[in-house]
């Protein structure tokens, strides 16, 4: 029977071992944790260009990670990138002339919305739309341009 | 000419033969699967043999991974200043692919074999059939318990793997190469998903765990009753099951990750 008890104890173990590495995986290597409210509301923002943002690309505000966008579409009407977000429900005060703006993190890192906030006294909700956008700013059509007006001024 | 297409034919014929006797058994052991509920003792001692005894291979193998995976990304990232996504490099290649991968491979190659081999022989030295004689089902009492910790130790050992291996690229990452730590983690978590990367690599290795289990019982219970009838089955229970799991996680892999 000692051998059997033993053989039980070592078994437990290691299912124990099995899960305690699944809740670290889930916990401490993967985004689970902070998602755990899950309430948000949803604005959405047409830009001329949104360059390389993605669904899940964070929206930021001063800095701080304020929610994530949920979808990206083009509206064949007109010809805007329409692009949707989710912004966590405690930050309900954002003013309904804020600035959204696509931004790149470094020189080469990911794209994200940053939105800045105006003076209205009046505050986005869920479904209403940002006006005042700024578009990605495209490195190519940036270098272009300058290297076009690199060329006139030297004639 | 006539002869070698004949030969073709034959083989083909074989292969499928054997292919529908393995679908059969699967359907059999599938189907065994409630006689094992009531005997929960049957499945301990198959966890303890499949799973516990797989326990150090999987995790020593996971840590020399996870500390190999360190220094190779660190070589490669330094060069383009990048050491901070060391962490997201390490766990994101640990998560989704070697992890559920290496440990399914070591799996077959530790418990598959070892069950080919325990099933060949006890055919061999007819103890399938002596079990039959008194009115037991050997695939209930046999088969199917073993085919049931397989499933259940696969996702438990592929996650020891990855969580081991993590460990390891950060023991060798910020340890030994100074990468720093907070950047090793907050990296990786903010950018491995938990859906997208943590479920789908339990999927994966759940599927693996189902596959390698299968081919291991499968070839073990077909296996010609000799002894080089054993050894040839457990040699086709290590190739097979690598050929499966390779294959198989190409398959998956295109499903999962497809798009971004």
């Amino acid at each position: 029977m000692q051998h059997t008890s033993t053989q039980d104890t070592l078994v437990g173990l290691f299912v124990a071992a099995g899960v305690a590495s699944l809740f670290f995986l889930s916990l401490q290597v993967s985004n689970l944790s902070s998602f755990y409210d899950k309430e948000t509301y949803t604005i959405t923002a047409r830009f001329e260009n949104s360059g390389g943002l993605k669904v899940k690309s964070p929206v930021s505000a001063a800095g701080v990670k304020i929610g994530q966008v949920s979808a990206i579409d083009f509206d064949p009407k007109s010809y805007q990138s329409v692009v949707t977000m989710k912004i966590q429900a405690p930050y309900n005060t954002l003013p309904d002339d804020t600035t959204a703006s696509i931004f790149t993190a470094g020189l080469l890192g990911e794209q994200y919305v940053n939105l800045e906030p105006g003076g209205s006294e009046t505050f986005l909700h869920d479904n209403s739309k940002i006006d005042i956008t700024q578009s990605a700013i495209i490195l190519e059509k940036a270098i272009g341009q300058f290297l076009f007006k690199a060329a006139e001024e030297k004639k | 000419m006539i002869q070698f297409l004949q030969g073709l034919g034959k083989s083909t014929r074989t292969s499928f033969t054997k292919l529908g006797r393995a679908t059969f058994f699967l359907l059999r052991t599938l189907s065994g699967l409630f006689s094992v509920l009531p005997r929960p003792r049957l499945l301990l001692n198959q966890l303890y043999f499949v799973g516990v005894l797989s326990f150090l291979i999987i995790t020593i193998s996971g840590l020399f991974v996870g500390m190999v995976l360190g220094l190779q990304g660190y070589y490669i990232l330094s060069d383009f200043g990048a050491e901070a996504s060391l962490g997201l490099m390490v766990a994101s290649s640990l998560v989704r692919e070697l992890g559920p991968v290496v440990s399914a491979l070591l799996f077959a190659g530790r418990a598959g074999s070892a069950l080919t081999a325990e099933i060949g022989l006890m055919k061999a030295t007819e103890q399938l059939s002596g079990i039959e004689m008194m009115a037991v089902d050997p695939i209930k009492r046999i088969i199917s318990p073993r085919f049931l910790a397989g499933l259940l130790s696969m996702p438990l050992l592929a996650a020891l793997f990855s969580a081991v291996g993590i460990i390891g690229g950060q023991l060798v990452g910020s340890g030994l190469l100074g990468v720093d730590e907070g950047a090793y983690w907050s990296q990786m978590q903010a950018k491995l998903d938990f859906q997208d990367d943590i479920i789908n690599g339990i999927i994966k290795s759940i599927v693996f765990g189902f596959v390698a289990t299968w081919i291991a019982l499968f070839e073990g219970y077909d296996a010609m009753p000799t002894s080089e009838g054993v050894s040839r089955a457990t040699t086709r229970t290590v190739v097979n099951s690598a050929f499966s799991i390779l294959g198989l996680d190409f398959i998956l892999t295109a499903l999962m990750f497809g798009d971004d």
